[in-house]
């Protein structure tokens, strides 16, 4: 029996606009004092009308072109209905049938194209925490973080392993913070996962699918890697036993427990929710041309996969060119740009000591390379070699500086210089001169 | 056009939907009337519309948006913010437990 | 010198410019009016408890800088759907009783900036459902007409305030009918912007795709200055219109219609309208001929179709807007709506879930383009249409009882313009049963200017405008 699970991603972003997605209160709400960042819109007082956040939507659709979507000339915005204390209006504003972005994806470095189905913008809700007070079990609501703006973005159901799910969700971080519209902070609560496994059962007979199941409470790349890999395992088995199928009406949700590193079972199975979506009256719908779409294209930030691309061209080692766009380490990727065009720096080697932390970024990079680089090549055989070159190639120069003419010697260690690249230490070439001379 | 009977225990369904707590001469006396209404409602089925699309907003307005701006004007104390409540706690609003479980997680 | 009670926003500041009367006088007999009538009619639900302190403000005012504020010292009455702080704000709904809003709508407080002085908050179908006023938690308003029938609704308190001369003007808010039809019904001057006009931002929203915030007043000119007042952009509400509003008041006072074509709505005339009503409507017709206007017969849709789009579209758009009230951050739990109320949600939820909502809302939608693109139509020939607001006058106390589509029936004539987020104004044709019909004279999406000039015309020359001695009615 051949097994292929069958992983979608939901992620989603938490954009560090300045403001709300519907309303003018602070979007920045971590550690705030509970219930002091709310108006009457995002608290959901009777009257309180909703008018869209420019930035957030923009943000929306760089994401979307970024990830290769298309960006819909008609979007709109839906209310998703359902009762929860955490949701002010008793609906949350989201996307339903016309997101702004469509149809994208993204590429595995095994070249593997992972679909995005879409990109699309919503209001995040308030924080629940539940205490005991006076022996009565309650819950207390905070709705500083109600009405944040959220990006979702919905991946196809093509990984196809927890590793593949990893490498995913890490590109998307990447891309994330390459825009700089989100900090993206797991801790905080910036990224949020929700994987969707099911399997893919073949035999001889046909293929069988198990029941699709949501898991959510993951708030790492690590964990959801592990969640994965336990529901595999989990559906294999409870399809051996039950061979029940996935049908329309059995997905199930799970949480994710980190410290016994298994999924549990969250709410038992109840009708599929109905969220009764319908185009949200209060605001106008959005008509999005060609030619914003493209001004909003070209001013994308540089976006990881194309900055490895070009590393790669600058003859930077494919594994180093990875790990210095994943760092993000700005002042490392500017010096390389600047001193690519620099005979003299070895870019390569450059790349490599920094990878390898042997060059950190609080000192000036282009003085450490210099000492690294020029302590690694003071071999005296084979500079003597080099610089016996330059020497016999200036015949009518050494003659005037056997004759007298000193400064010469600046000269020939310049030309030795040039001619091992800069890597060599110019004291030993200036000793070497000397001697070669005298 | 078959005359449309609504039963008390799609009523219920929706009650449950609606958040709306139901006694059963409630729910008897709903189903009653969400029938009446809802065959005048089904007379809407006489009216064309095949080639017509539907209209949600009437304004004809497009891409109405608000500029990335804090606006301390509307931002409610605390104090106001909580003030209407029925039960509040250091700052928090109160409302009985919601689901048996210690998870933070909402449905989204 | 006419009672205090009977003039005009522009009678009141000419008065006060005169040194007539003060501001302080004005609301003080205003109070002592409500403090003897309101009991029986059960209008207003709160009343301004700074009323007086205000109206000093407002002569220290008139003193220093003279009538410079366009309803500077005007006393009006606030349909309780409209939030304000420092007043009880229920929409007429157990649910909210006691509510005091953190904030005010943008409206009232245009109306306040403009000068004006708020005596209370008028009673309302809760949460607007209904055309009667009956289904107030708070008990319904009587019609200052006759105690013994109903002023309609919702914005029924606000109409009978102006009927029973408890205010110089109102405010009010039409969904489908809520302004035109109690205006109607007691016999005063209602108008109903076209939606998108004036803002909706602090309203407690009915149905978002057509609450239309606007004036019950004495005369078609007091309506159009308040008017001018609430109408314009508004940042915090979205679906606002960016266009510029119009000097309303200077489209008042022309000597005749000249050269206007009016469209009378053949299925207006319903069949099962009384006669002596139909009659009142076709004299407003030839009244608007002799007033030089070319007034036609057209047919229209049925209006019995624009029942089943507004029934779906309000009670799905309301039954979502009404989930905040969930008792956690203000209000009661929500076992304290009022049956109308339920009824209403439950429906909405039913038209939206899944399975009926293509051949639901989606569908209502569809035909609602249809009355659009109709409307269009005429309006490409004709300047205004005309029709009675209601099928008949006021019905008695009761009437709403065990009649789940009570409110779709009576707004059967005045669905279509509102779905379709028209302008029309309401004004008093005539008398049956010593009770008022009332005139809708509508036009097309900003046109106010046209609807207003028309009905202040038909007004200045005809004599319905007429109010009720309540010392005799009641």
């Amino acid at each position: 029996m051949k097994i292929t699970p069958l992983i979608g991603l939901e992620v989603h972003l938490e954009l560090e606009t300045k403001s709300k997605m519907f309303c003018g209160c602070p979007a920045d709400h971590f550690g705030k004092k509970p219930n002091t960042q709310t108006c009457p819109v995002c608290l959901g007082l009777p009257g309180a009308l909703p008018v869209p956040n420019k930035k957030a939507i923009e943000s929306c659709l760089q994401i979307g072109l970024a990830l290769q979507c298309s960006i819909n000339t008609i979007s709109k915005f839906d209310r998703k209905q359902y009762f929860y204390p955490d949701l002010a209006k008793g609906y949350q504003i989201s996307q339903y049938d016309e997101p702004f972005c469509s149809d994208g994806f993204l590429f595995l470095d095994s070249g593997k194209k992972i679909g995005i189905e879409r990109v699309h913008l919503e209001e995040d809700t308030g924080k629940l925490q539940h205490k005991t007070l006076n022996g009565q079990k309650v819950t207390l609501v905070d709705y500083n973080r109600g009405g944040v703006p959220l990006v979702e973005i919905v991946s196809r159901p093509d990984l196809s392993s927890s590793a593949e799910a990893k490498e995913f969700l890490k590109k998307i971080h990447e891309i994330i913070r390459a825009l700089g519209v989100s900090s993206v902070d797991l801790e905080k609560g910036q990224m949020r996962l929700e994987p969707t496994v099911n399997l893919c059962l073949e035999n001889e007979i046909g293929s069988h699918y198990t029941p699709l199941v949501e898991i959510k409470n993951i708030n790492s790349f690590n964990f959801a890697s592990q969640a994965i890999e336990f529901e595999i395992t989990r559906q294999a088995e409870e399809f051996s036993q039950t061979g029940i199928e996935k049908s329309s009406t059995n997905k199930t949700t799970r949480g994710y427990d980190a410290v016994k590193k298994n999924t549990f079972l969250q709410r038992s199975k109840e009708e599929a929710k109905d969220y009764r979506y319908f185009p949200e009256p209060d605001i106008p719908p959005f008509i999005i041309d060609a030619g914003y779409v493209e001004k909003l294209r070209q001013k994308l930030p540089l976006l990881p996969d194309q900055e490895i691309a070009n590393l790669e061209k600058l003859g930077i080692d494919k594994k180093d060119a990875k790990i210095l766009v994943s760092s993000n380490n700005q002042v490392a990727l500017q010096t390389i740009k600047d001193y690519s065009t620099n005979s003299i720096v070895d870019i390569q080697k450059l790349a490599s000591l920094i990878v390898n932390g042997k060059i950190n970024s609080d000192q000036n990079l282009i003085e450490q390379y210099d000492k690294l680089t020029k302590i690694g090549t003071t071999d005296r055989t084979e500079l003597t070699k080099v610089v016996r070159e330059v020497l016999a190639t200036h015949p009518g120069l050494v003659a005037e500086y056997q004759g007298g003419k000193a400064s010469l010697a600046g000269f020939f260690v310049g030309q030795a210089m040039k001619a091992t690249r800069g890597t060599a230490d110019p004291q030993t070439l200036a000793s070497l001169v000397a001697d070669l001379l005298s | 056009m078959q005359k449309v009977i609504v039963t008390p225990a799609e009523v219920e369904k929706i009650a449950k939907l609606a958040n709306l707590p139901l006694s059963s001469q409630e729910t008897a006396m709903f189903a009653d009337q969400f029938s009446a209404t809802v065959n005048v409602i089904n007379q809407l089925n006489e009216v064309d519309t095949a080639s017509v699309p539907a209209t949600y907003q009437v304004t004809g307005l497009s891409n109405v948006t608000r500029e990335d701006l804090v606006d301390t004007s509307r931002i409610l104390s605390q104090e106001v913010a909580l003030r209407e409540a029925e039960l509040t706690h250091d700052g928090f609003f109160v409302v009985s437990r919601v689901i048996d479980t210690d998870t933070t997680e909402s449905v989204i | 010198m006419k009672p205090l009670h009977e003039l005009t926003v522009q009678e009141v500041h000419e008065g006060y410019r005169n040194h007539t009367f003060t501001c302080v006088q004005l609301v003080q007999h205003f109070l002592d009016r409500i403090k003897k009538y309101n009991p029986r009619l059960n209008i207003y639900l709160a009343l301004n408890e700074h009323a007086l302190e205000q109206a000093a403000a407002v002569d220290r005012e008139i003193v220093e800088k003279g009538i410079d504020r366009e309803l500077l010292g005007i006393p009006l009455a606030i349909k309780d759907n409209f939030l304000t702080t420092g007043l009880t704000t229920t929409a007429s709904s157990y649910i909210l009783k006691g509510f005091m809003p953190q904030y005010d709508s943008t409206v009232t407080e245009k109306l306040l900036a403009a000068g004006a002085i708020f005596l209370g908050k008028t009673n309302m179908d809760s949460f607007a459902h209904g055309s009667s006023t009956e289904t107030s938690d708070f008990g319904p308003t009587l019609n200052p007409w006759n105690p013994k029938h109903l002023p309609g609704g919702s914005s029924g308190g606000s109409a009978a305030a102006i009927a029973a001369q408890l205010a110089t003007a109102a405010l009010g808010s039409e969904t489908a009918g809520s302004i035109r039809q109690p205006a109607a019904w007691v016999g005063i001057t209602g108008f109903k912007p076209t939606y998108g006009r004036s803002s909706r931002y602090g309203v407690i929203a009915m149905a978002s795709s057509t609450d239309s915030p606007g004036p019950l007043a004495r005369t078609v000119a007091d309506a159009a200055l308040i008017t001018q007042v609430i109408a314009g952009q508004d940042v915090k509400d979205a679906t606002t219109s960016p266009l510029p509003v119009e000097n309303y008041l200077g489209s008042l006072n022309k000597p005749d219609l000249q050269g206007l074509k009016i469209a009378l709505v053949k299925e207006y005339l319903l069949p099962e309208m009384r006669s002596d009503v139909k009659e009142l409507i076709l004299a407003a017709a030839d009244k608007l001929r002799s007033l030089g206007a070319t007034v036609e017969e057209i047919s229209l849709m049925d209006p019995q179709y624009a029942i089943g789009v507004y029934t779906v579209v309000q009670r799905s758009e309301v039954s979502s807007n009404l989930s905040r009230f969930d008792g956690i951050r203000f209000g009661h739990d929500r076992s304290a709506f009022g049956q109308e109320t339920k009824r209403r949600i439950m429906l909405g939820t039913y038209t939206l879930s899944a399975g009926y909502y293509d051949a639901f809302y989606k569908k209502a939608q569809a035909v609602r383009t249809k009355i659009i693109e109709e409307f269009a139509e005429v309006f490409k020939t004709y300047d205004a249409v005309i029709g009675a607001v209601s099928p008949g006058p006021a019905l008695p106390i009761g009437a709403t009882k065990d009649q789940p589509m009570f409110g779709e029936m009576e707004d059967i004539l005045v669905e279509a313009s509102s779905i379709a987020g028209l302008t029309s104004a309401g004004i008093p044709c005539g008398f049956v049963d010593g009770l008022p019909i009332g005139l809708q004279i509508t036009c097309d999406q900003f046109q106010e200017e046209k609807a207003l000039m028309i009905a202040d015309c038909y007004q200045q020359n005809t004599s319905f405008n007429l109010f009720p001695d309540l010392d005799q009615t009641l």
